[in-house]
């Protein structure tokens, strides 16, 4: 292991402790103020905090070794007039000086958003908790897979089109509030159950893998595409990555539910 | 299997589309090693502690019948986990920068970094008083839609009040409020304490929490946006 792995992996311990530090004042003051109760299996819930830092730190160091450097990077290659334009350097000029730009030749630009939103999200450590937590309260009638799968979903939908309005340049919040009435709809058809667990899942998508890799990608765009502000545009990814996740697993629900009721149709016991 | 994915899309954009090799695979790989190795050691860490202790907390908070205690500490958790939180040290510099460059604000250091401050105490706030107002509905069993439609019609009504440069930033500062650990943590406090609460329902009450804290650092931004730049129309 050389010293550069050590120093990263020192950095990345620190942070994760920087952000459990708080947490921890705030639980412990508590404790000792409002209950006034010894904590039962102290050590084993220390030795548990001990090995969420690690593990969140070493997750954290891994990222940076194999996908961070690589996928930004990929971001900037993809996004890149000179790959755009096949490394012709007539292109290239003509699309600079373009007033119009034709999305259709981001084709690349909108699967790599896709798959990079659905991948990042399945290893998203928050969302793997709570869908461990929904499963163990429905006993199982919520899959932690296809909560996973569709909230990976949603972000991959989110992403995507959050990426065609920075080549486009509309104005965020006119696709954000069709979005939300959208939801609201979509709320009053969704099972009651699913309700707050999906709009849930909006904010617990985008965390330690998503963001990183999502704003790379935004701010990459944003600087190539002639005519946009990495300042003004390169934002507003995230904001379709937390609200398309809300939509799938309404969806997901309602799907399952009509599922479920066709069984029982078919197969009355 | 979680990280196996992120693998797959990696390497074929890598040597399908931008057609090179991967600078330093054998950095690589071990990269991909210490990622399966970490989110191990994370998941086990969560089952022994992070949700024990959430779901404790909630319980001896039930059980002590004083409401304002746990209100009290739903707000110190959601405002101490934002104020450190780094995704949004980043996101608010990025502001300042945006708003010195627009004129909004002096374009000083001092100014700057006032800004910033400002910022982040806003969205700290908003972030607390959600999970306080949060855990006060799981109290209350008040159903959820409540708060969002009443929140995404004050997002939408403030942002034709506000500034261009901010919307970006108040839209995304949303998501990025709720870290790691803090999910886990907070998903547990809800859940334990709609089961400890006769006549409350996990999956209706227990959840919700983390929603509201990705609402309303929308607005609270928007409107700091507002005071900062001026209304606009």
């Amino acid at each position: 292991m050389d010293s550069g792995i050590l120093t990263t992996l020192i950095e990345a311990l620190s942070g994760t402790l920087l952000d459990i530090l708080p947490i921890i004042l705030v639980l412990g003051f508590f404790q000792a103020v409002a209950i006034r109760k010894v904590i039962p299996h102290l050590k084993q819930k220390l030795i548990g905090l001990g090995l969420v830092v690690l593990g969140l730190g070493v997750f954290i160091v891994g990222l940076e070794q194999c996908v961070f450097p690589i996928g930004s990077q990929m971001a900037n290659q993809l996004t890149d007039l000179n790959f755009l334009a096949g490394y012709d350097s007539a292109r290239v000029e003509a699309l600079q000086n373009s007033s119009h730009i034709d999305p259709g030749i981001y084709l690349w630009t909108y699967i790599f958003a896709f798959l990079i939103g659905f991948s990042t999200t399945l290893a998203e450590p928050a969302l793997i908790a709570v869908a461990y937590k929904a499963r163990d309260i429905t006993t199982g009638a919520i899959s932690a897979w296809g909560l996973r799968i569709s909230v990976a979903l949603g972000v991959a939908a989110g992403v995507t089109l959050g990426v065609y309005r920075i080549v486009m340049g509309n104005p965020l919040h006119y696709y954000i509030a069709t979005g939300y009435a959208f939801l609201i709809v979509q709320t009053w058809f969704a099972p009651k159950q699913i309700i707050p667990l999906a709009y849930d899942s909006g904010g617990v998508t985008t965390s330690t893998v998503t963001v990183p890799l999502i704003a790379a990608l935004g701010i990459g765009l944003a600087s190539n595409v002639p005519g946009r502000s990495p300042l003004i545009d390169g934002f507003g990814l995230i904001a379709f990555a937390s609200l398309f996740p809300m939509i799938t697993v309404m969806a997901y629900a309602m799907i399952t539910e009509k599922i479920s009721e066709r069984k029982e149709i078919d197969e009355p016991s | 299997m979680d990280v196996f994915p992120i693998i797959v899309v990696i390497a074929f954009f890598q040597l399908a589309i931008i057609q090179k090799p991967f600078p330093d695979l054998n950095q690589t790989i071990f990269g991909v090693f210490l990622v399966v190795m970490g989110l191990f050691i994370f998941i086990l860490g969560l089952e022994s502690a992070l949700f024990p202790i959430g779901e404790k907390m909630a319980n001896d908070f039930a059980l002590k019948g004083n409401p304002w205690w746990i209100i009290f500490f739903g707000f110190a958790l959601g405002f101490s986990t934002t104020i450190a939180e780094p995704a949004l040290t980043v996101i608010a510099g990025k502001a300042g920068g945006l708003a010195a460059g627009a004129g909004a604000i002096e374009n000083t250091e001092n100014s700057i970094a006032n800004f910033v401050l400002g910022l982040r105490f806003t969205v700290a706030f908003s972030v607390g008083l959600a999970i306080a107002l949060g855990v006060m509905r799981i109290l209350r069993g008040w159903p959820l839609i409540w708060f969002i439609v009443g929140g995404y019609t004050l997002i939408v009504l403030t942002t034709f009040f506000a500034p261009q440069e901010i919307i970006g930033i108040a839209y995304d500062s949303g998501g990025i409020t709720t870290s790691t650990i803090t999910v886990p943590l907070v998903t547990a406090l809800g859940v334990g304490l709609a089961t400890s609460i006769r006549g409350r329902n996990p999956m209706l009450d227990g959840f919700g929490l983390i929603a509201l804290a990705s609402l309303s650092p929308i607005i609270f931004v928007l409107g700091y946006g507002i005071l900062i730049y001026g209304v606009s129309i």
